[in-house]
């Protein structure tokens, strides 16, 4: 059976969930050689032999973190040269499509980004995506080269499938590129303790109508109620009441929850485009016109300050 | 000194607009109006602002690939502030695919001269976002991508990205390609003398020809992905709506329990 490289996103070893759910993707095309990088690479070989990794290809090096994307690029390359796949998998991060962007022209292959599904057809593997703000669902395939494709999180459950795993240690020479984008420092995020955005089953959104950056605590009192990550609207977020790094929307974060909720959200297309694809969706909004209204499973009518705290007890109580 | 600033743009359909495929399953652009990406606006207002700020001469060119209504991007990032414009238009060009849009933007890139390229983070239609790093690796210079904050100095850009896990302070010479995300500052308003200048501004044509690109390496026929279908999302059934008369929370609780979300 041919092979399939998946590109680990991991942290300091700690493989994040949207690899495991590539991993689950990639048996259905082919044997899944998980390739890691950097600092922490070859203790992910664990997590990923019980999700289907047949091998680990490992690289430790410090270009990895002092230099932005080609380092990276370069690993890759030499993985499929090593291995000679019938595709390359990568999550679709912002680097991840940065990644697999490079990859392909390098390879003379067709790219695939934001796939949400994927499954094996005669001509290789094809790719479902969901477009123009989910309003159309297409299948496409790569038709030249390799096929590199990004996929996007929580596009398939975490099933666990051991395999050998073995880890082989990758060979890999920098190109001149490498080292052209000097990352000078980093300062990592800090963690609030919530799932992360694009990985959560649940997301308590607020947008306009939270009106202000203190009242986003009863956002974030929800969301912890329900163990569920914490959104914003690009308003709320330009207002500078909420990081971007938790915008949902076209030139935020897409999200596809079990479940959605948006507070004092109007539900522009923008907005739309980063959340339609959620299993379930309620919104709590003031006004009944709002377009929000027209996807929702669920809408309250009504102001969120009334709504969302009650809301929040009822569901602590019912909990216990 | 002088700074050649080369801005990519793309003419996209209106993102409130009925967008739907033609029979060859590309982007109808015949039922929707067009309009500049606003996340190229981005692009067009950081280069504005780095020319601001730099004692050298910069001299600004914003750069499309489309067919002829996609002068109206142009037209828009003339008046804003850009000194002249490109634009690639040829009829084989249709239904290219963002690896050959790459090759046709790398090339009349490196025609026109280049210092510096700053882009969008992604258009607005497609939101692949991988055009700057495509251009980067065409064009063999460091990419310096998805920037919140941008600077030029002595030959050396630099700038913030706000990663997932992290945010990075990056740093390359020049030449290079930049993108700037919609968090990187506001886009201005063409003023009404700007409008005026940009009727006087040089817009160049350029087709595949101009460029050494050869028809079989562009266009449906040749593009790296192949799309097999396109079906609209069936509408959602219409949800269950209840005004709050002091008991929404309490309800919406029951409709979650009803779900197993509690």
């Amino acid at each position: 059976m041919a092979e399939v490289l998946v590109y680990v996103d991991h942290v300091d070893g700690a493989v994040r969930k949207p690899t495991l759910e590539l991993l689950t993707l990639a048996r259905r095309v082919g044997e899944p050689v998980a390739v890691a990088l950097g600092s922490g690479a070859g203790d992910t070989a664990a997590a990923l032999a019980e999700h289907g990794a047949v091998k680990v290809l490992t690289h430790e090096a410090a270009e990895y973190g002092d230099y932005l994307v080609v380092p990276k690029v370069d690993a890759l390359q030499a993985a499929v040269e090593a291995v000679s796949p019938a595709a390359v998998l990568v999550p679709s991060s912002a680097e991840g499509k940065e990644i697999a962007a490079r990859l392909a022209l390098r390879l003379g292959s067709g790219i695939i980004t934001d796939a949400v599904d994927l499954e094996a057809g005669d001509e290789g593997p094809v790719a479902t995506q969901s477009v123009f703000a989910a309003a159309f669902t297409t299948k496409s395939r790569v038709s030249k080269g390799t096929p590199v494709i990004t996929v996007k999180p929580n596009s398939a459950a975490v099933e666990p499938a051991p395999a050998a795993g073995a880890v082989e240690a990758l060979s890999v020479s920098f190109s001149a590129a490498a080292t052209g984008t000097k990352v000078t420092s980093r300062t990592a995020r800090e963690s609030t303790g919530r799932p992360e955005l694009t990985e959560a089953a649940i997301v308590v959104s607020g947008g306009r109508g939270v009106n202000g950056a203190e009242n986003f605590a009863i956002i974030e009192a929800l969301a912890d109620s329900l163990g569920a990550a914490v959104g914003a609207s690009r308003a709320a977020v330009d207002a500078g009441w909420y990081p971007h790094t938790n915008q949902v929307g076209q030139t935020g974060k897409s999200v596809s929850p079990q479940l959605y909720i948006a507070s004092g959200i109007s539900g522009a297309i923008q907005h739309r485009a980063g959340m339609q694809t959620s299993k379930t969706i309620v919104a709590i909004n003031k006004d009944a016109e709002a377009p929000i209204f027209e996807l929702v499973d669920y809408g309250v009518v009504g102001d969120l300050f009334d709504v969302v705290p009650q809301l929040t007890e009822e569901v602590k109580s019912r909990k216990g | 000194m002088s700074l050649r600033i080369v801005v990519t743009v793309k003419y996209v359909p209106d993102a409130t607009g009925d967008r739907h495929f033609a029979d060859d399953l590309t982007v109808d652009r015949d039922d929707v109006d067009g309009l500049l990406s606003e996340l190229d606006e981005y692009a067009v207002e950081q280069a504005l602002q780095i020319s601001e700020n730099s004692d050298d001469d910069v001299e600004i060119t914003v750069l499309t690939v489309g067919p002829e209504d996609a002068k109206d991007a142009l037209r828009k990032a003339l008046s804003m502030g850009a000194d002249k414009a490109i634009h690639v238009e040829d009829d084989d060009l249709h239904g290219t695919d963002a690896i050959g849009t790459s090759l046709v933007l790398a090339k009349a890139i490196e025609k026109a001269g280049y210092d510096l390229v700053v882009s969008g983070m992604a258009s607005t239609d497609g939101t692949m976002g991988v055009v700057p790093a495509l251009l980067a690796e065409r064009l063999g210079v460091p990419q310096v991508t998805l920037l919140s904050e941008v600077s030029v100095e002595d030959g050396t850009v630099k700038g913030r990205r706000d990663g997932d896990a992290a945010t990075e302070q990056l740093e390359a010479s020049l030449p290079a390609v930049v993108s700037v995300t919609d968090q990187s500052g506001e886009a201005r308003y063409p003023s009404f003398r700007g409008i005026m200048a940009a009727k006087k501004k040089p817009v160049e044509s350029w087709d595949l020809s101009d460029l050494d690109i050869d028809e079989d390496e562009v266009g449906l026929e040749n593009a790296y992905t192949t799309v097999e279908s396109a079906t609209e999302r069936p509408a959602r059934t219409a949800g269950t709506i209840v005004k709050d008369e002091g008991e929404g929370g309490k309800q919406l609780a029951e409709f979650l329990a009803g779900q197993k979300f509690i």
